[in-house]
């Protein structure tokens, strides 16, 4: 590329299309990050104006105004306020809904005070005609001082013209306030105001003492005369609310002479589902039944191709073993690395589909009626409206679901959402429930409808949100924190989901889940393996030790080299380790090799079902390969002569993993957003007794 | 906007379904700043449309934006409604 790539801020309401229109800018070019590490703030895909000029398009998050409320919203206003040659944005595209215009302007109008040059980009116009709405673009476009485009991000019209607009605003660089509007309110104390600094632009100077929130590059002394300022709050407050009625004001009188709505041609296609989907008794049965077609189907519609996949790896990991001369790296591809990947690999179908689920929920905009039928619920457990999307997306990843908190406002809402969400059967729970309740639960029908493995599976998610909903209500009463509450939340009109959003949302998410746990699963197998493999001195002589105990029972020798197996195993360092705390868990129901699973699953609950395959191929022979299930089913108990995984030890697993706080990236991520280590290990030691305890009265009455 | 009869002053909270009223001059530091910036403004015509089944929080429309709020914040605003 010829030119230095322009950098390109994309700002706007939420629901006004602008994940749309970023998808179509940049195509399949971007990169996100869900996981901790990676930061899930930005979001960046590369898109090519010209044959000559690239932009760096960065998506931030859905505002109203860049006065922040919550946590994602400060996350605009740090973007914008930052002078920072590398990330500071050349040009602000701000995408408007053409059917709330006024609103979406109030945010244009604060952004064009920055002094950035900017362009307004006005979606959805293929929709125009059929609200009746018709507006004046060239006046709009005088009377705003600034480049407008009309465009239809769904129907991928006025694309083009976005980016040509891009190089000729970072060309003329042309930056002017559109209102000059605090001048307006009190003209000797913005002028006062603006005094202090000649490297800001006014509203800048105002913002940052208005939001408290000062960027690194503003000097001591300059920082000491902004303060100065906040001491008349009440001023300050009063300031704010006359500038944003100024504001509007103005928007009026520019919208005045160039937007026409003809009323008659509005539909009520939004109050009519409205009634239905907001309604007192049919509201709360529609969003059961949503529930329960997601959970079915991620049982039902998921199973196919997870048994496949299953099949697959064991059938690969046959291939290679034949195909490769024996020795330790087979060993390693074979009994580590693959049975390790499968486990990965094997829930993407369940992933998606929850994803895909969730995607679709909030696309069409039916979100925030459960977020509306739900508050005044949620607020008995200490939690808001907002908290149920969290919570449902939590059934998909519990990261993803602590960052959604951040739209929350109120704080002891917020961090209360944080705590109880991992309670929610997240998809890493999923491979060790359906494989448990695979082998303890009958593969019958109820009333030769409901699947009994899933309406088992359906109650361990009532299971989970139930917690949650408990531990809210405890957390409520016992957490001392004053925060002020104020809530909104607003009713986007229903929409047809796009195709492509919801697509590239599902791919990302997968995505970023698999490689995340991907890695970590990749490197605990590898650990595993090596551990497994190694051993104290009783591990090496292994094959005298048991040859010496067997030798008047004159067994067939491959019995014997089972009975080495198993030894080996039972010396290797790994087999210490499960031996170590089998005292501790014995009274739950679990071996020394569940033990080793629980330790190693601490990283990441789903790396408990490839632990278990790791160290069942270990031991198994080697002609022996068979899929995971297989494997688990056959394993004996020496004890008893009974299955090792029989109803008793199968729920006592099931409630364990449905309480405890396995999963390392979710405490690092509860850690990043509370900013302290309290909360997490808060988490940890109070889910694990939990877990413990529930896991401890399940099998002593089962058993 | 001010043809209307200055015959009921009473709060966002207090509107039946379907009913409209304008939002008084005098509840504008009651308001808080997101409503504003979200289309609450004195003088706007609003309408509400559905209250959620527990009588809590309520969807209303105003100056073009649907947006659900709490009682506790509506009955902190003071409209005039028309009839």
């Amino acid at each position: 590329m010829a030119n230095k790539p322009i950098k390109v801020a994309l700002i706007g309401n939420p629901n006004t299309g602008k994940t749309l229109l970023f998808n179509q800018l940049t195509g399949l070019n971007q990169k996100v990050g869900n996981y901790p590490g990676v930061t899930v703030d930005k979001k960046e895909g590369v898109s090519k104006l010209s044959a000559t000029q690239n932009a760096i398009i960065t998506d931030l998050p859905g505002t109203y105004s860049i006065n922040p409320t919550s946590m994602d919203e400060s996350i605009v206003l740090k973007t914008l306020l930052k002078k920072d040659i590398k990330e500071s944005p050349d040009v602000i595209l701000v995408v408007a809904d053409v059917e709330n215009l006024k609103r979406n302007l109030l945010l244009f109008s604060q952004i064009k005070d920055l002094e950035i040059p900017t362009i307004l980009a006005i979606n959805m116009v293929d929709q125009m005609h059929k609200k009746g709405i018709s507006i004046d673009v060239s006046v709009l476009k005088e009377e705003l001082n600034t480049e407008v485009v009309l465009i239809s991000a769904k129907k991928n019209e006025g694309i083009k013209e976005v980016k040509e607009a891009i190089i000729r605003c970072h060309v003329a660089a042309k930056a002017s306030p559109l209102c000059g509007i605090n001048h307006k309110i009190d003209p000797d104390y913005f002028a006062k105001l603006k005094e202090i600094s000649p490297n800001y632009s006014l509203y800048e100077l105002w913002l940052m003492v208005t939001q408290n929130n000062f960027p690194e590059t503003i000097t001591a002394s300059e920082k000491a005369a902004l303060l100065s300022f906040k001491q008349d709050i009440s001023k300050l407050k009063k300031y704010q609310h006359k500038e944003t009625i100024y504001r509007y004001q103005e928007i009026n009188k520019i919208l005045k002479k160039t937007y026409l709505v003809d009323k008659s041609k509005a539909s009520d296609v939004r109050s009519k589902l409205d009634k239905i989907f907001t309604h007192k008794i049919f509201g709360y049965i529609i969003f059961f039944l949503i529930l329960l077609v997601i959970f079915q189907s991620i049982f039902d519609w998921a199973s196919v191709p997870m048994d496949f996949i299953d099949g697959l790896f064991a059938n690969f990991s046959e291939l290679v073993k034949e195909a490769l001369p024996e020795g330790v790296f087979t060993d390693l591809l074979t009994d580590g690395i693959i049975p390790g990947i499968g486990g990965v690999v094997i829930f993407i179908p369940q992933i998606a589909i929850l994803f895909l689920f969730i995607a679709i929920l909030e696309e069409t905009g039916y979100m925030s009626r459960v977020v509306f039928l739900m508050d005044k619920i949620m607020r008995r457990f200490g939690m808001n409206g907002k908290s149920v999307i969290p919570l449902i997306s939590g059934t998909a990843c519990a990261i993803p679901a602590i960052m959604a908190t951040r739209t929350i406002g109120n704080w002891k809402e917020r961090l209360i959402t944080i705590l109880v969400v991992p309670f929610t059967t997240c998809s890493a729970r999923l491979p060790v429930y359906a494989i448990l309740i695979a082998l303890i639960i009958p593969d019958t029908k109820i009333f030769g409808l409901f699947n009994l493995q899933g309406l088992v599976l359906l109650s361990l998610y009532a299971l989970g949100f139930g917690t949650a909903i408990l531990a809210g209500y405890i957390l409520h009463k016992t957490l001392n924190i004053n925060s002020k509450s104020f809530f909104v939340i607003e009713m986007p009109n229903y929409k047809i989901p796009s195709f492509k959003n919801v697509f590239f949302e599902v791919v990302e998410k997968t995505k970023a889940f698999v490689f995340g746990a991907g890695k970590i699963i990749l490197a605990l197998s590898i650990v595993l393996w090596f551990l497994a493999s190694n051993g104290s001195s009783d591990f090496k002589n292994a094959e005298k030790n048991v040859s010496k105990l067997d030798v008047s029972q004159n067994l067939p020798s491959d019995e014997l080299d089972k009975k080495i197996a198993s030894y080996k195993l039972e010396n290797s360092y790994i087999g210490m380790l499960g031996k170590s705390i089998e005292p501790v868990i014995r009274p739950l129901g679990f071996d020394w090799k569940i033990g080793i699973a629980l330790i190693t699953s601490f990283a990441a609950r789903e790396v408990f079902v490839g632990t278990l395959a790791t160290i069942y191929s270990v031991e198994a022979n080697d002609d022996d390969v068979t899929t995971i299930k297989q494997k688990m089913a056959s394993e004996i108990n020496p004890e008893t002569g009974e299955k090792r995984f029989n109803f008793p030890v199968g729920m006592s697993l099931l409630v364990f993993y449905a309480f405890a706080m396995q999963c390392m990236a979710t405490l690092a991520i509860v850690k990043k957003e509370t900013k302290t280590w309290k909360w997490p290990l808060i988490q940890l030691v109070g889910m694990g007794l939990l877990a413990y305890v529930s896991s401890l009265i399940i099998y002593q009455i089962l058993s | 906007m001010r043809d209307f009869l200055y015959q009921n002053l009473s709060t966002i909270a207090s509107l039946q379904i379907g009913e409209i009223g304008y939002i008084s001059e005098e509840s504008l530091d009651n308001i808080p700043l997101k409503l504003l910036e979200m289309g609450c403004l004195p003088g706007a015509e609003v309408q509400l449309i559905q209250i959620a089944p527990l009588k809590d929080p309520i969807y209303i429309c105003v100056n073009g934006s649907h947006l659900a709020i709490r009682t506790e914040t509506a009955a902190q605003i003071k409209i005039l409604k028309s009839e």
